[in-house]
């Protein structure tokens, strides 16, 4: 199990090659990647991600390791970033890996659930207009429900 | 204890942390004292549903208790994904 809170961009081509090296005897590896998305409205300069270090890092570890335990995964890895992102950048990502594949995109499913509430990162959006918090969905909270 | 405060909470109240001597037994009465402070204080506590709390680095709810509690945050419903 690996979390890592980081402010630089990731490789994931190589993150996700390290993380399938030695997974002999999971069978299936699932990989979600979360990017910086345009607006529909006005262009997107920048988003700018604030999190509460130390408390983000336990989250995430927590978040990960409900998620070993329940889908039964030989392993996760959680990428997640802060600071400064422009469209097109990759905000975060995860891995897992299981033995059959309904566990590993199931897991990733749950991470991506949970790391939308539970973790605590806040977004903010700039545009030409003006910038704005990025407030939490009602939908987001409901969809941890369903596990 | 330290009271830390993030996103637009932090905004509202004009700074990141400070340290806040209190006797509250629980996290209601220390909003109470806060609230009590300061307008932008106020403002920022007017809609506790629109808040979440962290006691030690734990989410937990507005009646937890703050025996021995060192660090609280305030701060809206998390965005992170």
């Amino acid at each position: 199990m690996r979390v890592v809170v980081q402010e630089e961009p990731f490789d994931l081509a190589a993150e996700t090659a390290a993380f399938a090296q030695g997974e002999g005897s999971s069978g299936a590896i699932v990989t979600f990647t979360g990017v910086v998305r345009d607006l529909d409205d006005a262009p997107l300069e920048a988003m700018e991600i604030e999190h509460y270090p130390g408390m983000t890092e336990k989250a995430l570890h927590d978040i990960a390791a409900q998620a070993v335990a329940r889908f039964d995964l030989q392993d996760v890895l959680v990428i997640h970033r802060y600071g400064r992102l422009v469209p097109g950048a990759q905000i975060m990502m995860v891995a897992t890996a299981a033995r059959h594949r309904r566990s590993a995109f199931d897991a990733a499913d749950f991470l991506m659930d949970y790391l939308k509430s539970r973790a605590p990162f806040w977004k903010r959006e700039i545009t030409a207009k003006g910038e704005s918090w990025v407030a939490a969905k009602d939908e987001d909270e409901a969809a941890l429900k369903r596990w | 204890m330290d009271i830390l405060y993030f996103a637009w909470v932090r905004e509202r109240i004009g700074l990141p942390r400070e340290r806040v001597d209190s006797t509250a037994a629980t996290v209601a009465e220390l909003v109470e004292e806060l609230r009590g402070r300061e307008e932008r204080y106020a403002v920022a506590f007017s809609d506790l549903s629109a808040l979440r709390v962290a006691v030690d680095q734990e989410l937990t709810d507005f009646d937890a208790p703050l025996a021995g509690a060192r660090e609280v945050a305030f701060f809206p419903p998390m965005t992170g994904g």
